[in-house]
């Protein structure tokens, strides 16, 4: 399984974490700080692997962005590779040539996407069409959300005129 | 409107935030925004709890304490509308953890949701049960998520799967309720579903052998035409990956055949033809096919034997070794040690290839090729491979080099074919990565060198030459200064030239030199030091005409601030100096080391920590000592307080070397000057003429070889053994008593008390756990106990805690573990010191309740025990 999902930038600034085993806010920093002196440390044609504390890293950089998932020892390194690379694309998809600032602004965007891809550590869904209607239709549920509460605000807005 | 609550937008925080300059000014900004948002929860603001908590979630991620906002994710689960509940949700699975109560609070609205009619709520309640629920939490929610398991919407469908998953890996008890749902699914034609459920069923599989059993009776027919189907299918653009049809459903079905074929004859057989076909079908030009290749070879090597196929996977991962592709190369060699337990023939023909990635430039894939080379060697082919791993070591990266020699003396001492051999490969390590090396391997090193007598000239000698050049190293300086301490005589005059060896000439006064450097560099420890003192003390002995320059050195010891130098300096200078007379008999060359209980005694102890604390000890009421103690505690020079004679060459070993010199040792230093007597004498009265052991110090010293255990060491003496803690309370005994070789009482020292047995006090079929007993002297009530934990499975554990407890008449005061951490397969082990006060010494004998609590791949696992087994009169 996935043990936590980590996006760290170029810079070492953390871009987004997901943990899916329990660690504590102590550990989560360390684990951080850790990880990004060692992957961002790493020279480019080097394989995507890191071994660290019984597991295993794979990460893959894309532009400024590192992304990393930490796995268990038996599971398929390659694999996780893809899983990356699927996350990226949905991501791309999502906000059309994603760059590390939509990131950024829309953090809570990129975990709603992870959220339809990864539950307890365990890749959920192989269709990136899938995870983007179910994301579009989630994202129309609170647009809708929000015009009615406008509406309702103006009704009442107009009515007290 | 409360005047902080700016209500600056989310967007503008972090825009802020991106704009400081500074680490100060930006926690100026996140305080200001943190006071606002704690402003704006006081006062309940509806409004904007929802953006408030998307500020926190930002704060949060750049590392600040974000604890106050908890209770608004709460809060804004608990409303009714979707917006809000997704942020909250988010909210929760950032903010929490499953070990905070204020999770259990949650529990409630998490049930609502599950039951909601708006399926997209019913998706984040199970998004955020299946990724931080507890155990409590997956008990009281298990029913609703496997009546979601037959949910309308595959979507639903399969987040219910994989949370189940979760509950299950949380309360393996609940397992059983999710076969018959989790079957269900894998006859589904959704991916998602089909993803899921697959891993659920593996999950199941590996947590319950009653869903093992069903399912591969049940299913395995259905999965191998899953794959089939899948295999066969055509382009279908929703899931194509580089040509091939969700890769992602092919690894997860292979998968589960694995778990499935493992140990089955005819599951096996039923997934060979359709492993045949992934095998040679597979695209592997891309990323994806590999992955599905490399899962596929897994699979063929764990199900049950077939021939053919075995060999199909071996050429797979031969052609992934000569990839040009790092990540290709680094999985084939992490599946090659896989497959060593299967065909270790096959592997053996890669290991050209598999020896250049130790050398390769990534460290990653160095360090799998390392692991592997080490399980490929064996007595047939040590000596290459060591060759081609020792020159490695000599360019070798500076954070590799202790994995390295590590290996290699591992390696070397474990295959080596001969003993010149080994030495010459242990003196190369000791010259290139010597820092790099472990105690318990330069120890072992000694032991062999002093057993294997026909090279002792030859490897004086060669340390000698290794010294010249690498005298940086603080393992080969120990090593050598030892050697010439102990052979000094036969590096001087070429004694035991061997045909291969160019001759050398040393004078006397070089051999001097070498010492004199190796107390003199300011980089040697202690241990370093108080070997080289002794090693000086023995040359003084060997070349009398370098006797006063020795002594010289030796004399500006006697000052030092570390009193353990310092005594040394003081008891050899006055060897030296006052006891020509029995110099030579005292400094003679050490007793030949026993090789078997050296091995035995490493073996059953642990890396590191053989020192004299495990070592067995007889008892001493009152601090009189006992026959047999003084004669042993001559040797003892390490740390601990108990006199620790020991019965084994292991910790004659240690204890000669003296390597244990922790401030303890210094304690012993005080009683010598209280009992006011010359240093020397004191140091040889080692029983008072009327205590019953003197016939056999007697024995000791007129050379009589006596065969009694605890004795025969001592019959050679050495300086090192000069304790002052041997000191009895008969300090006054006239050395000649000693001396006269004759004694009227026959010897009695086999009437010592026996020495305690070590105990294997608890054992199941993860975990040993072994107890070595200590007294202290003078206080026979109480035991002080190392125990020793030996992980027996393949799993690291992790949160190691070992409690004890024991009944009234028992005192127990536990020291801190070693360690909390056990590694996998007996490769290291966790120590930690018992004390335990017996009121009742002597009457009852001691008993224990034991607990050990660890972590198996972040799975709490619990072992208790009663221990009854403690050697009597403890």
């Amino acid at each position: 399984m996935i043990h936590f999902v980590l996006l760290i930038s170029r810079q070492g600034k953390v871009r987004l974490t997901k943990w899916y085993s329990p660690y504590s806010q102590k550990e989560r920093n360390k684990v951080i700080r850790e990880l990004s002196g060692v992957i961002l440390s790493r020279a480019p044609k080097l394989c995507n692997f890191v071994e660290w504390r019984g597991h295993k890293v794979v990460y893959k950089r894309y532009a400024s962005l590192y992304f990393c998932m930490c796995i268990d020892d038996e599971d398929n390194e390659l694999e996780v590779l893809e899983m990356i690379h699927h996350y990226v694309e949905i991501l791309d998809r999502y906000f059309g040539s994603v760059c590390e600032l939509d990131l950024i602004f829309n953090f809570h965007k990129a975990y709603y996407i992870l959220d339809e891809l990864l539950i307890a550590g365990e890749l959920q869904e192989s269709s990136k069409k899938t995870v983007a209607r179910l994301i579009a239709a989630q994202d129309s549920l609170v647009e809708t959300a929000k015009e009615e509460a406008s509406s309702i605000s103006n009704i009442i807005a107009q009515a007290t005129k | 409107m409360n005047p902080f609550s700016s209500g600056t937008r989310l967007r503008d925080m972090i825009r802020a935030i991106r704009a400081c300059k500074t680490a100060a000014e930006e926690r100026a900004v996140v305080r200001k925004e943190c006071a606002a948002i704690r402003a704006s929860i006081n006062e309940n603001d509806n409004d904007y709890r929802h953006r408030n908590l998307a500020k926190l979630m930002f704060i949060h991620m750049l590392g600040y304490p974000t604890h106050f906002g908890q209770m608004e994710c709460l809060k804004l689960i608990a409303s009714p509308g979707f917006p809000e509940k997704r942020i909250g949700y988010l909210g929760l699975m950032l903010l929490l953890d499953e070990r905070q109560e204020v999770l259990m609070l949650v529990t409630n609205s998490l049930k609502q949701d599950l039951n909601h009619t708006n399926q997209y709520i019913v998706g984040l309640a199970l998004c955020a049960l299946g990724n931080i629920c507890s155990a409590e939490m997956a008990r009281d929610l298990a029913p609703e998520v496997e009546r979601l398991l037959q949910f309308r919407d595959p979507n639903i469908r399969k987040k219910a799967a994989l949370c189940s998953i979760r509950i299950i890996k949380k309360v393996p008890d609940l397992a059983e309720n999710f076969i018959n749902p989790a079957t269900a699914l894998l006859r589904e034609k959704h991916h998602g579903v089909l993803i899921t459920g697959v891993q659920l069923c593996t999950d199941l599989c590996k947590i319950s052998p009653e869903a093992l059993e069903h399912i591969r009776k049940k299913c395995t027919d259905g999965l191998v035409r899953t794959l089939r189907d899948l295999a066969n299918s055509p382009y279908s653009p929703e899931y194509d990956i580089a040509g091939i049809t969700d890769p992602f459903l092919h690894i997860r079905l292979l998968k589960l055949l694995r778990v499935l074929g493992e140990g089955d004859a005819d599951a096996s057989d039923s997934m060979n033809d359709i492993l045949a076909q992934v095998a040679t079908k597979t695209e592997t030009n891309k990323v994806a096919g590999n992955a599905i290749l490399y899962e596929c070879v897994q699979t063929i090597m764990s199900v049950e034997d077939n021939g053919g196929l075995r060999v199909l996977a071996i050429n797979i991962l031969g052609r992934f070794l000569s990839n040009r592709d790092n990540n290709i190369r680094y999985v084939a060699l992490n599946m090659l040690m896989k497959a060593v337990t299967v065909d270790a023939q096959a592997v053996q023909r890669h290991r050209a290839t598999i020896l250049e990635c130790v050398k390769d430039s990534d460290a990653s894939i160095r360090k799998r090729a390392l692991e592997l080379v080490y399980v490929l060697v064996n007595e047939t082919n040590v000596k290459p491979l060591a060759k081609e791993l020792v020159d490695y070591l000599e360019v070798s990266d500076h954070d590799f080099r202790e994995d390295l020699t590590a290996k290699i003396c591992s390696i070397v001492a474990k295959f080596s074919p001969d003993k010149i051999w080994y030495i010459d490969q242990m003196l190369k390590v000791l010259s290139e990565a010597g820092n790099f090396v472990k105690d318990e391997v330069w120890h072992a090193l000694i032991v062999v060198i002093s057993n294997a007598s026909e090279l002792h000239g030859y490897t004086v000698r060669a340390l000698y030459r290794a010294f010249q050049t690498s005298a940086e190293q603080e393992i080969l300086v120990r090593v050598t200064v030892w050697c010439i301490g102990e052979y000094g005589d036969m590096l001087v005059n070429n004694i035991g030239m061997l045909d291969i060896e160019d001759p050398i000439t040393v004078t006397e006064s070089d051999a001097v030199d070498v010492v004199e450097i190796a107390i003199k560099r300011h980089a040697s420890d202690l241990t370093t030091k108080a070997m080289a003192l002794v090693a000086l003390l023995k040359l003084s002995s060997r070349f009398p005409s370098c006797s006063e320059r020795i002594r010289e050195i030796i004399v500006q010891f006697k000052g030092n601030f570390v009193l353990e130098l310092q005594q040394r300096s003081i008891e050899f200078n006055s060897i030296i100096a006052k006891h020509q007379n029995i110099r030579s008999m005292l400094v003679e060359r050490m007793p030949v080391l026993d090789e078997a209980t050296f091995v035995g005694r490493r073996a059953g102890s642990l890396p590191g920590t053989a020192s004299s604390t495990t070592a067995p000890s007889v008892s001493l009421p009152n601090g009189v000592s006992k026959p047999v103690a003084p004669l042993v505690d001559l040797l003892d020079l390490s740390s601990d307080d108990a006199p620790a004679p020991s019965s084994s060459g292991g910790d004659l070993l240690h204890d000669l070397l003296g390597v244990d010199l922790s401030p303890a040792s210094q304690s012993g230093a005080g009683k010598t000057s209280n009992s006011g007597t010359d240093v020397l004498l004191d140091l040889l009265s080692i029983g008072s003429p009327s205590a019953p052991s003197s016939s056999s110090t007697i024995d000791i010293l007129s050379s009589n070889t006596s065969n009694k255990a605890p004795v025969s060491p001592l019959s050679d003496l050495s300086p090192l053994s000069l304790s002052s803690r041997a000191t009895s309370n008969a300090g006054a005994a006239p050395m000649m008593d000693l001396l006269d070789g004759f004694s009227s009482s026959p010897p009695t020292d086999s009437n010592g008390p026996p020495a305690l047995p070590s105990i294997t006090a608890f054992e199941s079929s993860h975990l040993r756990l072994t107890f070595d007993f200590s007294k202290q002297p003078g206080n026979p009530q109480t035991t002080i106990i190392q125990a020793t934990f030996m992980n027996l499975s393949s799993d690291t554990y992790t949160d190691f805690v070992f409690q004890a407890a024991v009944p009234k008449f028992l005192q127990l005061h536990l020291d801190p573990a070693s360690s909390n951490t056990l590694p996998a397969a007996g490769n290291g082990s966790v120590t930690q010191s018992l004390k335990v006060t017996n009121s009742q010494h002597g009457k009852k004998s001691l008993v224990m309740r034991i607990r050990i609590a660890y972590k198996i791949n972040g799975k709490d696992t619990l072992e208790e025990g009663q221990i009854n087994n403690f050697p009597r009169d403890l």
